[in-house]
């Protein structure tokens, strides 16, 4: 841009007629350029540049849809022992081979996927509504009540998952209902915690004060405003929360606290081939695949939504 | 006097999702050695985003496309960043607009002053100190040999700017940059920190390139001004010519729509009507011309040159054209 | 009580924050925000509340709508006082006292559209449903400079000034009388404040509001208020009618913060003789007795360290804390 010498085109082209007086447009001047984008939607355009983490959601996509409908396609079943095909190499009929008893392990593995998945889902979904009552309610009134809500958490925190499982053997015998049980009593106290610290950050937010000089009561302000201002590091949570199911599951099974045989867990399937590895390590193998797939799926898929949901990260 | 800076031709975008921003778009900006200049805009001025281009500092997906950083002689664009890095805090100093952010909290003061002085000037430690001790006193903190043992957080927001001042001038830069300093600032502080500034560049004959949105504060520190609107320059003079002799619409808005605590009779602010322009869809004519109440067919379609009115005094503005019709300024001089 | 004279009336204010202290040993500390203020708020009536970080002025703002609750004194409005009221019985003055925040950022849920933003307003006090909600959002959107299409849209998609806007129009739905404005246009580009300003004016005269307009920006808050009060660590040290003020100050504190307000004018700058305070804003924890603001004052003398200055006619109800008068 020069400064003041023009060249001759410029100069021809500016006749007397260029500077008369325009008036100015008034509706042009709240115009909007960008597209319109709501929250989710940026979040959805940033988690699909993320490759891993698309990887991860396929991933899941496929576990799930498969743990649900995969075992009604196939022809056998998990339990039926067959003791002449037993301990079958993988082959064109039997996928993943046989075990022992002579079962197609390729469908007790699908099985195994319905169950932890289940479990994690379940302990998700529990873990979620507990965790985001307790520590909303925990984080808004705060004080005293706050104190005491906390310590709570504390301690049942301190006490370790398997004196759960244990007791609760007392009562109900080791199976899926006392897994689920034990994780559901665990979960949540993370997740409270998170919440909690959310809401505490935001309830002296200018918004939040706005929704109180309106009027709005505590309810209408923990609904509408703090918990779907918190919904990033609770979704981040909820995601990293089921592989951690998951393999807890998959522990307990191993050890013999979980599901027993003939059901089949991917921790059980585990269990009954470490005796027998060196000779057939396809039976241990695969189930350990399966676990690992799964759980690295979901750690991908929650840290890209953790990257996704960062506000600050936004271009 | 030579000029210690001259930033030429100036064209910096960012590339995003949405299209490429272009922020800066052809600005020339030179400085001569121990001069205070202000650089004025409002936020998407491209005022910020001209200072980070000098230092190389944008984000990843900021780049200069175009022009030349002609710092003492030698072009920036052409040193690496190691270059850079010893430029940095040595020759040209740089201070924000937020010193707790830019403060690190687990460090003392005594720490992060002393810092950039072993860095750059290879000197001992105890060298360093008395430096050190000697910056602080400089800019006003009291018993400084004990604030050197203390942390951020143990400063007001005032002291907290006054170190970062005594940072950025330690290893004796020949060019200050200030983006802001005293916006976060209460005014009773604002005051102490520009007389400091002031006092400052007699005491040392360092440069100062002041950034700000503040019209008051450049009126006090500064002597040349650049006016930026929508990435470019529209507007560059003394402090006199800005305030008294503009020949631009945009100046004319800004001192327009602040209100002079002298008069008594309430006058109604004059604002400038609309928001800034998006840079994604730069303007084709001048940026301004949307908001502009003397908009011209000229001005829609062709980006105005610099013309020079008188002397440093230069107006990005069709009505400075010989064939434009002839406008008075709005402005009423203020009288006391 | 229809009196145009104290509308609104501050009697001896206390907004004080308990400071965690050790769980054994040691007194209880207070942060003393608000620390005994009296003034009114005529009807229809700007009053200016100026004052640096910590002198309490958003506090009082907050404490006056009943946000925060009092630890003690009186807030009378309109001839009631609200002051213990529960947020039961404070539901009908949440319509006639609304707030206009500081940030536009922070002040509007990012994950509401604009038009629910305001529509929670009309909600809250059931003033609207169905098609007659929709048109109140709308006319309210275009009342405060914005287009009523915009009303899906949200807030991250509008510009700061355009943000204040919607906090406007949120304020204006539930149809107030007195509307308290947090610093309003400290976050915004020096152009748009004006347009802002502006439009609070207009407003005011058309629905015949009561402001309280609490700023630091010094030649904003003389621009727009009719009265300004000068606050220093919790306490009224200065009050009186805008131009009076500018022009007589009285107060030491007033006379220093006047002064340093920068000059967009060159030469006045040049002319004007700054007076620098020395030393920090100090904390309002536990203040020391006596006058709060005799460490940095040049005209302290003895009795300033003993007894704390009452507000005191000056003149024409201008009134001022010092033992110099």
């Amino acid at each position: 841009m020069s400064t003041g010498v023009m060249d001759k085109s410029l100069e021809l082209e500016l006749d007397d007629s260029m500077f008369e007086l325009v008036p100015k447009e008034q509706k042009k001047l709240n115009e909007m350029v960008r597209p319109s984008m709501s929250y989710w939607q940026d979040v959805w355009r940033r988690l699909k540049k993320n490759k891993l983490a698309m990887f991860g959601l396929i991933v899941v996509i496929l576990m799930t849809v498969i743990a649900i409908l995969g075992p009604m396609f196939s022809k056998y079943n998990y339990f039926a022992n067959d003791f002449t095909i037993a301990n079958q190499r993988p082959s064109l009929e039997h996928w993943f081979g046989t075990d022992q008893f002579g079962r197609d392990i390729f469908v007790r593995i699908l099985y195994g996927a319905r169950i932890s998945l289940i479990v994690g889902y379940a302990a998700a979904f529990i873990s979620f509504v507990i965790g985001t009552l307790y520590g909303s309610i925990s984080g808004y009134v705060g004080g005293v009540v706050d104190n005491i809500m906390m310590r709570i958490v504390d301690i049942l925190l301190s006490i370790p998952m398997m004196i759960y499982v244990i007791l609760l053997m007392v009562v109900i015998e080791a199976g899926l209902k006392s897994i689920i049980i034990a994780l559901a009593i665990t979960q949540w106290l993370g997740m409270a915690r998170i919440v909690r610290g959310q809401i505490m950050q935001l309830k002296n937010q200018e918004f939040v004060l706005a929704a109180k000089t309106l009027g709005a009561s505590r309810n209408r302000i923990l609904l509408r405003h703090l918990v779907p201002n918190s919904m990033g590091p609770i979704i981040v949570t909820l995601t990293l929360a089921v592989p951690s199911a998951i393999f807890t599951e998959a522990f307990l099974s191993f050890i013999g606290l979980g599901i027993s045989a003939p059901k089949a867990s991917w921790g059980t399937l585990v269990s009954e081939a470490q005796q027998l590895y060196m000779i057939y390590p396809y039976q241990l193998f695969f189930p350990a695949i399966a676990i690992c797939i799964t759980i690295l799926a979901f750690n991908l898929l929650g840290d890209g939504l953790r990257d996704a949901l960062d506000p600050k990260m936004r271009r | 006097m030579d000029n210690l800076l001259e930033i030429c031709n100036l064209q910096t975008s960012f590339f995003t999702y949405v299209g490429e921003v272009q922020a800066v778009r052809n600005i020339s900006i030179d400085l001569r050695v121990g001069e205070a200049i202000g650089i004025v805009g409002e936020s998407g001025s491209g005022k910020s985003i001209t200072m980070m281009s000098l230092m190389k500092l944008l984000d990843d997906n900021g780049k200069i496309k175009n022009g030349k950083l002609l710092f003492n002689g030698s072009d920036l664009l052409g040193v690496s960043e190691k270059g850079m890095q010893r430029i940095r805090g040595n020759e040209i100093g740089m201070i924000f607009q937020d010193p707790m952010t830019c403060l690190n909290p687990v460090f003392t003061i005594g720490n992060q002053l002393m810092e950039p002085i072993i860095k750059h000037k290879k000197v001992s430690k105890q060298e360093a100190f008395k430096r050190a001790i000697h910056m602080l006193s400089l800019v006003g903190i009291p018993s400084p040999e004990e604030r050197m043992k203390q942390y951020p957080h143990e400063f007001s927001g005032g002291m907290r700017q006054r170190v970062m001042i005594a940072m950025a001038l330690s290893c004796d830069p020949k060019l200050l940059i200030a983006d802001e300093p005293t916006t976060a600032l209460d005014v009773t502080i604002q005051a102490q920190i520009l007389e400091l500034m002031k006092d400052l560049r007699e005491k040392l004959g360092t440069s100062i390139i002041l950034i700000t949105h503040d019209l008051g504060v450049v009126a006090d520190v500064c002597s040349r001004i650049n006016v930026m609107y929508g990435g470019t320059i529209v507007e560059t003079g003394t402090t006199r010519d800005i305030f008294y002799k503009s020949k631009h619409p945009y100046t004319w808005g800004l001192l327009r729509s602040v209100p002079n605590p002298k008069t008594l009779v309430k006058e109604r602010l004059i604002p400038i009507d609309g928001t800034p322009p998006d840079l994604i869809k730069p303007p084709l004519g001048c940026p301004f011309a949307p908001r502009c109440d003397y908009a011209m067919k000229v001005c829609m379609t062709k980006r105005p040159l610099l013309f020079e009115i008188e002397g440093q005094h230069k107006s990005a503005c069709w009505l400075n054209h010989p064939k434009a019709p002839k406008v008075e300024s709005p402005l009423v001089r203020r009288d006391s | 009580m229809q009196n145009n004279e104290n509308f609104i009336e501050i009697k001896n204010l206390k907004k004080w924050f308990p400071v965690k202290k050790k769980l054994f040993g040691g007194h209880r500390s207070f942060v003393k925000a608000v620390d005994d203020m009296s003034f009114s708020i005529n009807k229809g009536e700007t009053l200016g509340l100026v004052g640096e970080s910590g002198c309490g002025k958003t506090t009082t703002g907050r404490t006056i709508i009943k946000l925060y609750e009092p630890t003690g004194g009186n807030i009378i409005y309109n001839g009631e006082d609200i002051s213990r009221l529960t947020s039961r019985h404070m539901l009908p003055y949440r319509r006639k006292m609304q707030m206009i925040f500081q940030d536009p950022y922070a002040s509007l849920n990012a994950r509401m559209t604009v038009g629910d933003i305001i529509g929670e307003a009309i909600d809250i006090h059931n003033l609207a449903k169905g098609k007659e909600r929709l048109e109140r959002i709308q006319y309210l959107l275009r009342r405060v400079g914005l287009n009523s299409e915009h009303a899906n849209r949200y807030p991250h998609e509008f510009s700061g000034g355009q943000r204040q806007r919607v906090g406007i129009a949120r304020a204006l739905a539930v149809e107030p009388e007195f509307i308290v404005c947090d610093e309003p246009i400290s976050a915004l580009d020096v152009s748009i404040q004006a347009q802002v300003v502006n439009m609070l004016e207009d407003l005011q005269e058309d629905l015949g509001l009561t402001y309280l307009f609490i700023a630091h920006d010094l030649s904003m808050v003389k621009h727009i208020s009719d009265r300004i009060g000068v606050m220093y660590l919790g306490k009224m040290v200065e009050i009186a009618e805008s131009n009076e003020l500018y022009i007589h100050p009285v107060h030491p504190y007033t006379q220093a913060l006047l002064s340093a307000i920068p000059i967009p004018d060159p030469d006045e700058a040049a002319a004007s003789q700054r007076i620098v305070l020395e030393g920090d804003i100090p904390s309002p924890i536990d203040p020391p007795p006596g006058c709060r603001f005799k460490n940095r004052c040049r005209f302290t003398k003895p009795i300033c360290s003993e007894e704390e200055p009452e507000l005191k006619d000056v003149g024409g109800g201008h009134l001022a804390a010092c033992h110099l008068l």
